[in-house]
């Protein structure tokens, strides 16, 4: 059974204060989405509302065609996992695995069977009498996972689930998670601050600030097409250069940065461009050159980067970093020109 | 590796703990004292001032009377310190601060203030029978046992396992049953303990509260002494001493000693 999650026009306060402002999710029916933010940007708030532990000041979770916005915590029957395990600590690693199947009224005999069919496939079978103070990190948040699968939930989320394991453990975990998600088909929300977990995990990132979703898409469209500033800034278009349009021809089109350096933008490449826009770059889809067209620059500090050199730069629209040539070293305080390579940067409305 | 202790401070904590046992020792020496007056150094050995309890009714009525009040009061105070302390630890962001300070205030004020203030209010105000009257006041009397001890054991508590129960499906008062209550089965036992013996052992809430025909242990031996000054105090007080030691004793077997200093 697979359904969809759907989120409608979210607004949370805690006393006065807002902390999601009418958000707007929807994970279809198998997908993995995570939300992808800072700390305190309202991740965890987002997901202790679908889980049905806080109320929304108004706005709507829908789990395929069923409202859940009022029902108990206890009926909505979605499997959580959190960052700290939140076993329960009098229980052993069975009896924790085979406790939603008990609250479903599940025979003895059919629980045990269960319960040790997804002990197998998380590879804890051995484990299954230890309590859970007699487990390491990556075990027990192996039996938190084990707990929430067993009760083949229609939607599973995770609250930063491999925040406390060490990172070799958390790329293989992350991997596990994966893998037992896509084989059940579990629609699932997943949390998380890590832009490289997110991004490797899920089939479509939200990246949120501050209680609203800047952006919902794949991976690979926040990587190369961030539709905001916020966004550029987070996936690392460190330079965003306010440009203004002075001639068109065809596509071709003529912009001027401040200080009046001049670039020719296809719009073949970047799609149509208006009169205002910002070029956003990261350091080494900016070229640092002797000569040429490009931004005017005073070079500054040099960093060495094994497969670039990587400047500071003073421009006259602002600091810049950008990478140069490992062939063509520049000392601080020398002149050059910075060119954009078109198919790294790209082209932001200034509006959003 | 052994810590050094320093001779002097040593030598203090023997003195201390003459201090504290000497009592012990004389009260138990004075009880098997063959004369009728209280002594120490007992002038021959007998029994018969233990046997003399059980002759006395007041003194059999009064200890039954004891332990029921005992157990009803700190049954109650548990009743109302564990939602408490629950209610305290699991809300603390959102409630005010004096909140938690409010139940431990019987030990705060004065006993005999507190006492007094009991008859006013159980006794004199609401016109309760003595019965009735000592349980609600001995519950009262330990109930910051009940919170703060409970409490303590909540504050280690993380309370995503009871959300955890939860989303797997368990209702919230089944949750408090099976999944938060297991886990502070310890502090419940030590609350229960600590005011097990603060109740038995209370003369000052008692004295007030106590009437005709209804006493407790304590207050029974406060009145005999004041007619006969023998020996029967001291073995009395050797029995109850017997009685806490028993409960320690259990403690110790059980849950070890350290988790009531913990
Ligand atoms: N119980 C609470 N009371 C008041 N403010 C809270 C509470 N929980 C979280 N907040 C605030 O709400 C905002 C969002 O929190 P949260 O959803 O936990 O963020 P995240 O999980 O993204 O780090 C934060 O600014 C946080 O300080
Ligand atoms: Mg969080």
């Amino acid at each position: 059974m697979t359904v969809s999650l759907t989120i409608e026009n979210l607004s949370a306060h805690y006393g006065q204060t807002q902390v999601l402002k009418d958000l707007s999710i929807s994970v279809a029916a198998g997908e993995l989405v995570s939300l992808l933010g800072s700390s305190g940007c309202g991740k965890t708030t987002t997901l202790r509302i679908v889980a049905g532990f806080l109320a929304p000041t108004s706005g709507h979770v829908k789990l395929g065609d069923r409202d859940l916005t009022t029902l108990p915590a206890h009926a909505r029957d979605i499997g959580l996992v959190f960052q700290n395990y939140a076993l329960f600590p009098h229980l052993t690693v069975m009896e924790n695995v085979a406790f939603g199947l008990k609250q479903r009224g599940i025979s003895s005999s059919d629980r045990a069977k269960r319960a040790t069919a997804m002990l197998e496939r998380v590879g804890l079978a051995p484990l299954a009498d230890r309590l859970p103070a007699a487990l390491s990190g990556g075990q027990k948040q192996r039996v938190a996972l084990a707990r929430a699968l067993v009760i083949e939930p229609p939607l599973l989320m995770f609250d930063e689930p491999l925040s406390n394991l060490d990172a070799k453990l958390r790329v293989d975990m992350r991997v596990e998670i994966r893998q037992l998600q896509k084989a059940n088909g579990t629609t699932s929300l997943y949390v998380t601050h890590d832009q490289e977990e997110a991004f490797s995990i899920s089939d479509r990132v939200a990246i949120m600030n501050a209680g609203r979703i800047m952006q919902l898409d794949t991976p690979e469209v926040l990587y190369q097409k961030p539709a905001n500033a916020f966004v550029a800034r987070f996936v690392g278009f460190e330079n965003l250069i306010p440009m203004k349009t002075v001639a068109r021809d065809g596509v071709i089109v003529t912009a001027e940065a401040a200080g009046g350096a001049r670039l020719h933008l296809s719009q073949d490449a970047f799609g149509p461009i208006k009169d205002d826009f910002v070029l956003a770059t990261r350091p080494d889809g900016l070229v640092t050159r002797g000569t040429g067209e490009g931004i005017p620059a005073t070079l500054g500090t040099r960093t060495y980067l094994g497969r670039a050199y990587q400047y500071k730069c003073e421009t006259a629209a602002g600091e810049i970093t950008a990478n140069g040539a490992l062939s063509e070293m520049f000392e601080p305080g020398a002149t050059a020109v910075l060119v954009p390579l078109p198919e790294q940067c790209c082209i932001l409305d200034p509006e959003n | 590796m052994t810590a050094r202790i320093h001779p002097l401070l040593g030598a203090f904590a023997i003195l201390v703990f003459l201090f504290l046992l000497a009592p012990l020792v004389i009260i138990v020496g004075a009880s098997l004292s063959d004369t009728t007056y209280l002594t120490f150094p007992p002038q021959g050995l007998t029994l018969r001032w233990f046997a003399n309890i059980f002759e006395i009714s007041a003194f059999r009525n009064t200890a039954i009377t004891s332990f029921q009040v005992a157990i009803l009061g700190t049954g109650l105070s548990l009743l109302i310190g564990i939602p408490a302390a629950y209610a305290l630890n699991r809300y603390r962001v959102g409630l005010p601060k004096w909140l938690g300070t409010l139940f431990i205030l019987p030990i705060l004020v004065p006993e005999i203030v507190f006492g007094f203030s009991l008859l006013k209010t159980i006794t004199i105000g609401l016109g309760l029978p003595v019965y009735p009257s000592l349980i609600i006041g001995h519950a009262l009397l330990v109930l910051p046992y009940s919170v703060r001890v409970v409490g303590a054991s909540l504050a280690s508590f993380d309370f995503s396992v009871e959300e955890a129960a939860i989303s797997l499906g368990c209702p919230p008062l089944k949750t408090f049953f099976t999944v938060v209550l297991p886990n502070i089965r310890a502090g419940v036992i030590a609350a229960f303990i600590l005011a097990f013996i603060t109740s038995i052992n209370d003369v000052s809430i008692s004295v007030f509260l106590t009437g005709p025909g209804i006493s407790t242990l304590p207050i029974q031996i406060l009145a005999h002494m004041e007619q006969f000054f023998d020996p029967t105090i001291a073995s009395v007080s050797v029995l109850l001493m017997l009685v806490t030691v028993g409960v320690m004793a259990i403690v110790e077997m059980t849950l070890g000693l350290t988790f009531l200093t913990k």
